[in-house]
C-alpha cells in the first residue's frame, strides 16, 4: 500500500459571509516535500492554512492530511489530530509566555501525544542554535531566537505536515534566510512535508515546487 | 499533567496578581475560620462548665440570672433561700446529687464559695496540692487564682465584701490556703472554695456553730464600709444593699441558715419533667435549667455571630469576585495564547478544565492561606485568654462546618472561573489567529 500524501486538496472553496477570498482546486504534497505558495496579501493565505489545520471549516472541498479527512473527525478529535501529525509556524510568532522554551517545546510534545522526550527538545534546540536558551521565558528572547524557537516546537512532536505562515515577514534579510534555512532543514529531518506560504518575493526561485494563489478572481 | 501544569504555570507566572488575590480570599476564610471555631470553643467552655448540673434552685428572680451567678459565677446571685428549704429538695428521690452554694465574698477579683468538696467533684478537678477544707477558715483555690495572687499553700488572706473585689474585711481571721487545685480549663480555676460554715462565720451564722470561727460578733462589721461593689452583697446584714431581700442572718438556729443556690443531678431523666415545675410551684425557690436557659443565651449571642458570619460570607464572595475577575480580565489577554494550544493540539476540554483549575487551585491557594491564619488568630486568643482569664482553649479542633467551609470556597472558585473557562471553551481560533 503506497504511503498517503502528507497533504491532499481538491475544489477548496472559501468565503466569509457570501464573500469568497480563497480558491484551490488541487494541492497535493508527498510525504516530505517541500513547497512554496506565493500570494500577494489578501489572497487567502492565511485562511488555507487554517482550513488544512482544522482550525476552519472550508465552504466546499475536501481536505486531507495523511489521508485523514479532518471535516470527518469530531471537535476533540480533530484537535488531537492537529497536534499530532501538524505543525504550524504562525505569521506572528507566538510563544507561551508563562513557560521557558523548554516548557514550550515539552508541552507541544505533550499536546501532540507523544511523552514529554527533554533530550529530543534539547537535540531540537541545540541544532537550531537555542542551546543556551532553554530556561529562558520567550519574552527574554530576540524576534530572531523567538521564530527559531517557534519552528522547533512546530516540529518537536515530529509532525506530518508542517504549516508556515509568512515566517520570514518580521526578520531582515539575513535571519530571514537563516530561519528558512533551518525551517527546511530541520522539517527534512523530521521528514515532515513543508507548506510554506508568503507574499515575500525574496523567497520566489528557492523551492522545487512553487505555486501561486491569486483568490477568487 | 498538562492542565495542571499549565494551570500552575500561568499562576507562577504573574505572582503578584496570584499572591493578591490569594491573599484576598484568605482574609475572608480567616475570618470565617476564626468565627467557626470561636463559636466552637465559646459553646464547648460553656457546656464544659455546665456539665453534670442538670437544675440549679436559688431565690426567685431572674432564671439566666441564676444561672450565670451559680454556675459561672458570671454575675450576681438572685438572692438567698434557707437551707432548710434546699435541704428538702436535695434530698429528693429524683435527685443524685446537690452541691449547695454560698457566695458572697471574693478576694482580688476572685469569688469564694462556700460549698462542699463535691463541687470540686463536679467538674473531676484534681488537688495538686494539699487537701479539702476540715475546718472553716481554710481555702482550696483554683489555679487561675493561684497563678495571679501568688497564693501558695499555707498563705493567708482576707476576703472582701462583694463578688468583684471590695474592701477587705480587715476585721476578722484571714483564711488560709490548705489545697492548690489543678488546672481544670472550667470555671472552678477562677475560684476559691472553702466551707459553707466559713461563709455563714463570716455572715453572720452563730460561733457555736463554727469551732475555730475567730470572731462571732461580726455581723455589723461592713455597715461603715463602702460599697463600691454593694450590688454583690446577697449575703444580707447590709441595709444599704441592694441586692433583692435577702434575709439577715443573724438568726441564732443553724435551721434558718441560708445558701445561694443548690446544683442539682437528677437521678432519672424523668425528673425533668417534674421536678422543675415542682421546685417553681411548691416553693419560694426558683428552679432553672442550666441547658434550657444557655440555649436561650445562645441564641441571643449567636444573632450577633450571625451578622460576624454573614460578613465574613461577604468577604468570600468578594474574594471569589476577584478570582473571576483575575481570570476574565486576563482573558481577552489570554486568548491568543487559548488559541495557540488548540493549535498545538489542546482540546476545547483541556483549555476548559485548565481555567477551572486555575481559578480552584487559587481559591484553595487562599482558602489554605486562610484556614491557617484563622487557625493561628484562634491560637493566639487561646494563649491570650490562658494567661490573662484562665480560660483554656483548645483550637486545634475541625468543627464540622469547618469541612463545609472549605468545600463551599472550592465552589466559590469554580463559579468565579465558570464564566472565563466557558469563553475560552467557545473562542473561535482560526478568527483569534488571523486577527494580527
Ligand atoms: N474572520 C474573517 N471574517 C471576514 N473576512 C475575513 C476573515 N478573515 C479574513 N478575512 C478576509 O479574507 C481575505 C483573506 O484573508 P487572509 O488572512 O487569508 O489573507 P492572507 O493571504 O493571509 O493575507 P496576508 O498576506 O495579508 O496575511 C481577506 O480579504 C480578509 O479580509
Ligand atoms: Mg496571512
Amino acid at each position: 500500500m503506497p504511503e498517503a500524501p502528507a497533504l491532499r486538496i481538491q475544489g477548496l472553496r472559501h468565503a466569509y459571509a457570501g464573500q469568497p477570498v480563497l480558491a484551490l482546486d488541487s494541492l497535493h504534497l508527498a510525504p516530505g516535500e517541500q513547497c512554496l505558495l506565493l500570494g500577494p496579501s489578501g489572497s487567502g493565505k492565511t485562511t488555507l492554512l487554517h482550513a488544512i489545520a482544522g482550525l476552519l471549516r472550508p465552504t466546499a472541498g475536501e481536505i486531507q492530511v495523511r489521508g485523514q479527512d479532518l471535516a470527518a473527525l469530531g471537535s476533540a478529535a480533530r484537535d488531537r489530530f492537529r497536534g499530532r501529525h501538524i505543525g504550524i509556524v504562525f505569521q506572528r510568532l507566538h510563544l507561551l509566555p508563562a513557560l521557558t522554551v523548554l516548557d514550550n517545546l515539552r508541552l507541544a510534545q505533550r499536546l501532540g501525544g507523544r511523552p514529554a522526550d527533554t533530550t529530543a527538545a534539547l537535540g531540537l534546540l541545540d541544532a537550531l542554535g537555542l542551546a543556551g536558551l532553554a530556561a529562558r521565558k520567550p519574552a527574554a528572547l530576540s524576534t530572531g531566537q523567538a521564530q527559531r524557537v517557534a519552528i522547533a516546537r512546530a516540529l518537536v512532536q515530529r509532525p506530518a505536515l508542517l504549516l508556515a505562515d509568512e515566517p520570514t515577514s518580521s526578520l531582515d534579510d539575513a535571519n530571514a534566510q537563516r530561519g528558512l534555512r533551518l525551517l527546511r532543514s530541520q522539517a527534512q529531518a523530521a521528514g515532515a512535508a513543508l507548506l510554506l506560504v508568503s507574499h515575500d518575493a525574496r523567497l520566489r526561485g528557492q523551492f522545487d515546487r512553487e505555486l501561486r494563489l491569486d483568490g477568487p478572481a | 499533567m498538562t492542565a495542571l501544569h499549565l494551570a500552575l504555570a500561568q499562576l507562577r507566572h504573574t505572582p503578584l496578581l496570584t499572591a493578591l488575590n490569594a491573599l484576598l480570599m484568605a482574609l475572608g476564610t480567616a475570618s470565617i475560620v476564626f468565627l467557626l471555631l470561636a463559636g466552637d470553643q465559646f459553646a464547648r467552655a460553656i457546656a464544659r462548665d455546665a456539665q453534670g448540673i442538670d437544675l440549679v434552685l436559688g431565690a426567685k428572680g431572674s432564671p439566666l440570672q441564676l444561672i450565670l451567678s451559680s454556675v459561672y459565677h458570671a454575675d450576681i446571685p438572685t438572692g438567698n433561700i434557707p437551707l432548710a428549704e434546699a435541704r428538702r429538695w436535695a434530698e429528693d428521690r429524683r435527685v443524685a446529687r446537690a452541691v449547695p452554694l454560698s457566695l458572697g465574698d471574693s478576694y482580688r477579683g476572685f469569688r469564694i464559695v462556700g460549698t462542699t468538696p463535691d463541687y470540686a467533684g463536679l467538674y473531676a478537678a484534681r488537688l495538686q496540692q494539699g487537701e479539702y477544707w476540715q475546718a472553716p477558715l481554710q481555702a482550696v483555690v483554683g489555679a487561675a487564682v493561684a497563678r495571679e495572687t501568688g497564693l501558695g499553700l499555707g498563705d493567708s488572706f482576707s476576703g472582701a465584701h462583694g463578688l468583684a473585689g471590695g474592701a477587705a474585711h480587715a476585721d476578722h481571721a484571714p483564711y488560709r490556703v490548705v489545697g492548690l487545685l489543678a488546672p481544670s480549663g472550667t470555671v472552678l480555676d477562677r475560684l476559691i472554695l472553702t466551707s459553707l460554715e466559713s461563709v455563714w462565720a463570716l455572715h453572720g451564722a452563730p460561733a457555736a456553730a463554727l469551732p475555730g470561727a475567730a470572731r462571732e460578733d461580726h455581723h455589723d462589721h461592713d455597715h461603715d464600709h463602702d460599697h463600691d461593689e454593694g450590688r454583690d452583697h446577697t449575703h444580707g446584714g447590709h441595709p444599704d444593699s441592694a441586692a433583692p431581700g435577702p434575709r439577715r442572718q443573724e438568726q441564732q438556729d443553724p435551721a434558718e441558715r441560708e445558701i445561694t443556690a443548690l446544683l442539682l443531678r437528677y437521678a432519672t431523666p424523668m425528673a425533668a419533667i417534674s421536678l422543675p415545675r415542682e421546685v417553681n410551684a411548691q416553693s419560694q425557690l426558683q428552679a432553672a435549667a442550666p441547658a434550657f436557659e444557655l440555649a436561650r443565651l445562645l441564641q441571643l449571642v449567636g444573632l450577633g455571630l450571625e451578622g460576624l458570619r454573614a460578613f465574613a460570607a461577604v468577604l468570600i464572595l468578594s474574594a471569589g469576585f476577584a478570582v473571576f475577575v483575575a481570570l476574565y480580565g486576563a482573558l481577552e489577554a489570554r486568548q491568543y495564547d487559548f488559541a495557540l494550544l488548540r493549535c498545538l493540539g489542546a482540546t476545547r476540554g483541556q483549555l476548559l478544565r485548565s481555567l477551572c483549575l486555575e481559578g480552584l487551585l487559587l481559591t484553595a491557594l487562599g482558602a489554605l492561606l486562610g484556614t491557617l491564619l484563622g487557625y493561628a488568630a484562634m491560637a493566639a486568643l487561646g494563649q491570650w485568654l490562658a494567661h490573662s482569664r484562665g480560660l483554656l482553649l483548645d483550637p486545634w479542633v475541625w468543627p464540622p462546618q469547618q469541612s463545609w467551609l472549605l468545600l463551599g470556597l472550592l465552589a466559590v472558585g469554580l463559579l468565579a472561573s465558570a464564566l472565563p473557562a466557558w469563553r475560552a471553551y467557545r473562542s473561535d481560533v482560526a478568527r483569534i489567529l488571523a486577527q494580527e
